[in-house]
């Protein structure tokens, strides 16, 4: 593996008694769209200023292109920062924004109205130079904010919740204009988000973060099909948790869910030892009226509510063991009225076995 | 860079404070060399008779000016503030602020004009002195309390006043039960900052008092005028305190207060 | 309509002590000066039923034609300018600082900057009196440290003016300062050191122009009242130094010439309504 771009090693930041973070270690990839997943208190917005020089880690050292960053206050870091509100200095013109940091580098006037132009071509605002950042919209002023640290160049942008200010609508187009943006300059993106749907929609690896601590760092597959905690099987898409024992012969006891589980492979856990299984509301299946309900992966019980979501419907079924299971079925399925008893079934695949 | 200046802004703002509080304890008749640790000034201000018929004078007066301009000042603010547009909105707003603006030699030879003037059509105020003092003093203390007031009604929006409309209180009620207790540290504050200013002024008051009004700072004014003598530093330093220890007050007070206010703190 | 009674007593006050004060201020400056009391003549009398003119532009024809009246003023104007300056220069770092200090230190550091305005004028210029005086505190110092053998004449002096007005008038140029910088996000300051600005580029290019009407409001909160001071340049000033405020002082209760003494407050006024609405202006905006 190539050489990582960024390299944070140990980082543990404490605000009085908050641990913000708590020995984290991570790398990033040049190029690579990282996004950095968690609730709020997670820890990612801290990690994102400790990178960027406004906060000092208490541990821990950060390291990128190799050169460790400690020490080194934020105007000399070749790290760019798109804030979650923009910053977009109010009392500068669109054209003064984005050029502001080449002025810094000392740059010739050709050369900056050059890479402005360029800069503002590339999320289709020329021709607003002149304006004020209060004469623009929300979607605009995110893009102007967009070209600001990227026309330096850099070669790790750090985004706080970029998309968090726009509404529902918006949201996704920009998001794909955002990764468009990222292959174009082929800088590193690091992006925070509470969002689970966008960091798996954008990032090439999605690190996910619990009380200052990585749960799970990899490709957004690896990470909905195979969480590896509770916390990760939940904060990504919904999913049902089947309390269990393994028994004699590798199956899994639900008592609870009043089913047996067989996985497509051996179980983690030894026979009489506990094991959680997620499984996602998808790849459950409702059985048709006469199917035989199968030995494993199956179980019965009453659908208690239904909501219709156009795209599917979302149904609770309450087992016979006393859990209620989340399923999701296709839009074209016509489930029965709330109050049947109703049959369930999925793959063995499906059971995904958690670590915790 | 930062942290040099502030300290030494402080310390020039305090560093004068502190060392003629120091020197009041001073022995010497020098003032301001010192002479070993001494009471004898603070004895002799309390035994100047002229001295403290002034003191009592002037505290008087401000007690009578500050809640004077309460009253009237918490109105004002509480006008400007949740009346919205009103006939003549513009010309108040203006009056009310005039006072902070105008040179205080402005203010003193206007509203003694005015005493005149009002003496020769109404016979009233017959003498000039006290009275008139404390009621100089009202107006412009009460362009203070409606500037505090203002500020912490735009603390808290009106939908506390609306809801409790709601609720079936009437208008009277509104502003007994919810508007009166929010904005009462204002007040409060307000009242402090008007009895301090009476007390320190002495531009308006030689302007408008008579032969009996001889407030405290008129006698301090024409004792510095002739240097400083060690019972005036005494005074100063008694003064201090007294106007310290209230500004404190106010300060603990409206901090207390701001954790009453929605979404504060 | 109960509202609008509870107007009415602040109403009343206003017009009476102070609007009716400023129009027969403009009234008496047209007077005619007189032996009496009031020493003056009522600018409109009454003879035989009707109102008769009995005023005087005299006191208006003396401002502008003695000199000195209008040296007085522009003397007047630039101690007022550079007391504001002074201050505002003081002001920057110790507003910087307030403003960065955590939340919880800020109250305390403002309670220390505005306390010493609250702890009584007289008592602070009398301070200044006793520590500049040829025996005092500093010429203490000073020959106790051997550098003068001689004490070094501070008081009186038109340094003595502007040390006593910035001490007076520091915290009005703090408190408008400070809230300026207190609201500008924060986040502005650190986009710009993000994009390669050092600290002193971020305030040359951040910081200071957008707390600019912060520092205009300081300068005009100080500017427009030390225009018209009268205790300070009397206490510690050069006695040859007629600012507009001891002048007005002395015509009023020197020679009694009050027509007089009122056309100057009158051109002291009209002098300061620039001012003034400029201050005005700079509040409204939120």
């Amino acid at each position: 593996m190539a050489d990582p771009l960024l390299r944070l090693e140990g980082v543990t930041k404490h605000f009085g008694p908050t641990v913000a973070l708590d020995g984290l270690s991570l790398e990033v990839q040049r190029g690579e769209f990282v996004a950095l997943l968690g609730g709020s208190g997670s820890g990612k917005s801290t990690l994102l200023r400790l990178v960027a020089g406004f906060e000092a880690p208490d541990a821990g050292r950060i390291l990128l292109e190799g050169r460790d960053l400690t020490g080194l206050p934020p105007h000399q870091r070749p790290v760019s920062m798109m804030f979650q509100s923009y910053a977009l200095f109010p009392h500068l013109s669109v054209f003064d924004n984005v050029a502001y940091g080449l002025r810094r580098e000392g740059l010739g006037r050709a050369e900056i109205g050059r890479r402005v132009a360029e800069a503002l071509a590339m999320v289709r605002l020329q021709g607003m130079e002149r304006r004020k950042p209060h004469q623009l919209s929300g979607g605009q002023r995110q893009r102007v904010a967009l070209v600001r640290s990227l026309v330096k160049r850099p070669p790790l942008l750090l985004l706080d919740e970029p998309l968090g200010a726009l509404d529902a609508g918006l949201r996704e187009r920009t998001g794909f204009e955002l990764r468009a943006v990222q292959r174009a300059t082929r800088a590193a993106f690091v992006m925070v988000t509470h969002d689970q749907a966008e960091a798996l929609a954008l990032a090439d690896r999605v690190a996910v973060l619990e009380a200052g601590r990585l749960a799970q760092y990899g490709p957004p597959q690896e990470l909905y099909d195979r969480p590896a905690t509770r916390f990760v099987a939940g904060f990504l898409g919904a999913a049902n948790l089947l309390e269990g024992r393994v028994g004699p012969d590798g199956a899994v006891e639900c008592p609870s869910a009043g089913c047996s589980l067989r996985l497509s492979e051996p179980p983690p856990r030894r026979p009489g030892e506990a094991l959680t299984v997620a499984l996602r509301p998808e790849r459950i299946r409702l059985l048709d009226q006469g199917e035989a309900l199968p030995p494993a992966n199956a179980a019965s019980g009453v659908l208690r509510d239904l909501a219709y979501r156009g795209e599917g419907w979302v149904a609770l079924v309450a087992l016979s063991g006393g859990q209620v299971l989340r399923v999701v079925l296709p839009g074209v399925a016509s489930p029965p009225p709330p109050g049947s008893p109703v049959a369930l079934a999925w793959a063995a695949e499906a059971n995904i076995p958690l670590a915790d | 860079m930062r942290r040099w200046g502030l300290a030494f802004g402080l310390g020039f703002l305090w560093a004068p404070i502190l060392l003629l509080v120091a020197y009041a304890f001073s022995a010497d008749r020098i003032p301001f060399q010192w002479g070993g640790f001494s009471l004898r000034w603070f004895a002799a201000l309390a035994e100047n008779e002229r001295m403290l018929e002034a003191a009592w004078l002037s505290l008087r007066i401000a007690a009578g000016s500050a809640t004077l301009a309460v009253l009237l000042g918490g109105l004002a603010g509480w006008a400007l503030s949740r009346l919205g547009p009103f006939r003549g909105r513009a010309l108040f707003g203006t009056l009310a602020g005039a006072p902070l603006v105008l040179p205080e030699v402005v203010t003193g030879l206007s509203l003694l004009l005015l005493f005149v003037a009002l003496q020769g059509v109404l016979g009233w105020p017959a003498n000039r002195g006290a009275l008139t003092v404390l009621l100089a003093h009202a107006t412009v203390g009460m362009a203070y309390v409606a500037v505090v007031v203002q500020a912490r009604l735009a603390g808290f929006d009106r939908s506390l006043e609306e809801a409790a409309a709601d609720l079936g209180a009437s208008p009277f009620t509104v502003f007994r039960t919810i508007t009166l207790p929010l904005i009462a540290p204002a007040l409060a504050a307000g009242w402090l900052l008007a009895f301090t200013l009476s007390l320190d002024d002495v531009v308006v008051a030689s302007f408008v008092s008579g032969p009996a009004g001889t407030t405290l700072p008129m006698l301090v004014f024409s004792a510095l005028r002739m240097g400083v003598t060690p019972e005036v530093n005494a005074l100063a330093a008694v003064i201090l305190a007294v106007v310290g220890l209230l500004v404190g007050l106010a300060g603990l007070i409206l901090q207390r207060s701001r954790r009453n206010l929605p979404g504060a703190g | 309509m109960r509202r609008l009674l509870l107007l009415a007593p602040p109403w009343l006050w206003l017009l009476l002590f102070v609007a009716a004060p400023v129009l027969i201020l403009l009234a008496i400056g047209l007077a005619e000066p007189a032996e009496g009391v009031p020493p003056f003549l009522p600018p409109i009398g009454w003879e035989a039923g009707h109102p008769v003119w009995q005023g005087s532009g005299a006191s208006l024809a003396t401002l502008t034609e003695d000199d000195w009246y209008a040296l007085a003023f522009l003397r007047s104007l630039r101690v007022a300018g550079m007391s504001a300056g002074l201050c505002l220069l003081l002001a920057y770092p110790m507003a910087l600082g307030i403003a960065r200090a955590r939340p919880s230190r800020r109250l305390p550091l403002l309670l220390l900057v505005l306390l010493p305005f609250w702890t009584g004028f007289l008592p602070r210029v009398g301070a200044w009196i006793g520590l500049l005086r040829d025996g005092g505190w500093v010429n203490g110092v000073l020959m106790g440290l051997g550098l003068v053998q001689e004490p070094v004449p501070l008081l009186y002096s038109d340094a003595a003016l502007l040390i006593g007005m910035v001490h007076a008038y520091l915290p009005f140029a703090v408190l408008p300062l400070t809230a300026a910088l207190l609201r500008l996000d924060p986040a502005l300051e650190e986009a710009a050191a993000d994009l390669g600005a050092s600290p002193f580029t971020v305030f040359r290019t951040v910081t200071f122009p957008l707390s600019l009407p912060g520092a205009a409001a300081g300068f005009l909160l100080v500017f427009i009242p030390a225009a018209g001071e009268f205790v300070i340049p009397s206490l510690l000033g050069p006695p040859e130094a007629q600012l507009v405020g001891r002048v007005l002082w002395d015509e009023f209760f020197q020679n009694r010439d009050w027509p007089l003494a009122s056309a100057l407050a009158v051109a002291l006024l009209v002098a300061l309504i620039l001012p003034i609405r400029l201050f005005q202006r700079l509040e409204a905006k939120p």
